[in-house]
């Protein structure tokens, strides 16, 4: 029988969707809960990796650390993961998030600058901790380009590739011929991240693991940036349904869902139209909040502004440059005055 | 006025960069460009006319005329090498590896006060882009936190760069507080492969102390620095002007480099090229004239 194994980053992209607002009994109790299901990884850290708490990407209300250790402290089969994109987050970082019972990090660059990984992939070794190379923005590049690159963060050490399609702009096709071209050209698994943002984050999971990927990412409630991840208790019944093991408990997930995360949930999980713009212009999901924000304040609407990076070519962690585009389409009328 | 004589240690892109900029200063000449390897680096300089040397840090202390030299090769090397050697021969460091062995150097901020500091330090490129600003707006507003988020192109990120991240971030972070002025610093950078390659851009937010100061008197105090700025960075620009909202303070830079020998939109490369070449004029005027001791 196929085997997948599932990776819950609710706790991580989901911390975009409720503006890294996580409290200590809330990561608690979802850690728990994954737990109890038989998560065999969960994510926690800020949205943007450690060290994103931030002016620029919003900032947590509850230190990241002490929500890992909150995790580590609750979980007895689940390992915990934590998401580091180099240029935010640090080796120090890394060193509190293992201190503070991390096990294993993610650690994640632009999908043409895999280069930048190598010193943090390289201390994530040093500190006995799995290591993840994790490429966003896949849609941006060929599956050749994206092979090349998933080559480098193997030589550095790295224990698997994960391939998100950080705005949600793949079709189904786009991530077979991507997750293959990946798996001829390394001999670790790969994995893979969706985004929801045109309603394929289901279908694009399946296509991933039909092409061979060994790990896929999901959520609670689908909880994550722009429209959301793909919805991890529905995930665990397609894939039963599939006839594909995760080990995970189908009943426990959604329980969890109805119990623990919805009360959580600031806004319902759907694909409004900045979500859904988002993955037809490839923006980067997380930059959806603080458009609307930007949208507000300037008094533009949000899709006009996202079509504009887009069209800039801006990358993950380039949220900063929703205040330039939305200052230069006013022009010298800046915000609006109320 | 008699030229002051430098020489250039590396003879990379950086240092390349640097040699041009030494040619266009009214105050500056070139003494030698010393590598430790024959290179092409090596080859334009001595064809342009300049004494060249693969003997390295040795050749170049050896020159009894140069007053001032750039290190434009590696931290490790800075330490180990090149800082002793040029101290042990009176010789001013203008450093530009992460090394830090002297103090951070940001010319429109602090240099007036390093004048006779026998080792400085140019931060990052991000720093020189920044702290600048972070400063202006905590001169007038004061500062308990500044963030920055510098995004360079691609192709301006060398390996040095891209083989050490945190170094940027850590050494950008700590001189946003030494330099800068804020009580807690943070710095982001962000490589961007757009084609063709974006301009270097940089946003600065400071938590402000005193918001009640009035957003005219930062406004000033950021214009003012911006125009010194362009003294020896003529593509420094404001892409959006301080905007105040309660505390927090907002500023977008943008930095397009000359085109000495790196492409404009290198701007992170000739910011920190331009302050370090401003520093040396700055220290070579208050250097007493050759053979006067």
């Amino acid at each position: 029988m196929a085997k997948v194994i599932l990776v819950d980053t609710t706790l991580r992209d989901g911390s975009h969707a409720i503006s890294h607002s996580y409290l200590r009994e809330q990561v608690e109790a979802i850690a728990i809960g994954l737990d109890q299901a038989g998560l065999p990884v969960l994510e926690v850290s800020h949205g943007d990796g450690l060290g994103g708490s931030s002016y620029t990407y919003g900032f947590s209300a509850t230190s990241e650390f002490d929500l890992i250790a909150a995790a580590a402290a609750k979980v007895k089969n689940t390992r915990v993961a934590v998401l580091l994109l180099p240029g935010i987050g640090t080796i120090e970082d890394l060193k509190r998030a293992k201190a503070a019972g991390a096990g294993m990090v993610r650690v994640a660059t632009h999908v043409t600058e895999a280069d930048v990984s190598a010193q943090h992939i390289a201390a994530a070794k040093e500190l006995g901790m799995t290591a993840v190379g994790f490429l966003m923005m896949t849609h941006m590049v060929s599956p050749q380009k994206i092979a090349e690159e998933a080559v480098k963060m193997e030589s550095y050490g790295a224990d698997y590739i994960n391939l998100a399609d950080s705005a949600g702009y793949l079709l189904p096709g786009g991530v077979t011929e991507r997750v293959q071209a990946v798996r001829a050209a390394i001999k670790i698994p790969v994995g893979f991240h969706a985004h929801n943002n045109l309603a394929l984050a289901m279908a694009n999971s399946l296509a991933a693991v039909e092409a061979g990927a060994e790990y896929l990412d999901a959520t609670i409630m689908g909880l994550g940036a722009g429209a959301g991840n793909t919805q991890l208790e529905v995930l665990a019944g397609v894939l039963l349904r599939q006839g594909i093991e995760t080990g995970v408990d189908f009943y426990r997930l959604m329980d969890l869902a109805r119990d623990v995360m919805e009360p959580i949930m600031r806004r319902p999980q759907i694909i409004d139209g900045g979500s859904m713009m988002l993955g037809y212009a490839g923006v980067y999901s997380s930059f959806l909040l603080h458009i609307y924000n930007a949208a507000e304040k300037y008094g533009l609407e949000a899709r006009d502004i996202l079509v504009e990076l887009g069209r800039r070519g801006m990358v993950g962690g380039q949220e900063d440059m929703i205040i330039d585009v939305a200052y230069q389409m006013t022009g010298a009328r800046g915000q609006k005055t109320e | 006025m008699n030229k002051i004589k430098v020489g250039i240690i590396g003879p990379g892109n950086i240092g390349t960069d640097l040699m041009y900029k030494v040619f266009r200063s009214k105050y500056l000449e070139m003494g030698m460009m010393a590598g430790i390897v024959e290179s092409e680096g090596i080859k334009r300089a001595a064809s342009l006319g300049v004494p060249v040397s693969t003997e390295g840090v040795e050749a170049l202390a050896a020159q009894k005329d140069i007053r001032i030299a750039f290190d434009a090769t590696s931290a490790a090397a800075h330490i180990k090498f090149n800082g002793p050697v040029l101290k042990e021969a009176g010789i001013t460091s203008i450093d530009l590896t992460p090394a830090a062995l002297g103090p951070y150097c940001v010319p429109s901020v602090n240099l007036k006060a390093l004048a006779l500091e026998p080792d400085i330090n140019m931060v990052t490129c991000g720093g020189q882009a920044t702290i600048p600003i972070v400063y202006a707006i905590t001169r007038i507003a004061g500062g308990s936190y500044a963030e920055i988020v510098a995004c360079i192109s691609s192709k301006s990120a060398g390996p040095g760069t891209r083989a050490n991240m945190d170094e940027f971030t850590e050494t950008t972070a700590a001189a946003i507080e030494s330099v800068g002025g804020a009580d807690q610093g943070k710095a982001i950078i962000i490589l961007n492969p757009a084609e063709p390659p974006l301009m270097m851009t940089n946003t600065i937010i400071v938590r402000v102390k005193d918001p009640t100061v009035g957003l005219e008197p930062i406004r000033a105090s950021v214009e003012e620095i911006v125009a010194e700025l362009k003294t020896y960075v003529p593509g420094y620009q404001l892409r959006v002007p301080p905007i105040l909202e309660g505390n927090k303070l907002t500023v977008i830079v943008q930095v397009q480099g000359q085109g000495d020998y790196l492409p404009e939109y290198s701007g992170n490369l000739d910011i920190i090229n331009s302050a370090a070449v401003a520093a040396a004029e700055q220290i070579a005027a208050g250097l007493p004239a050759q053979g006067g001791v």
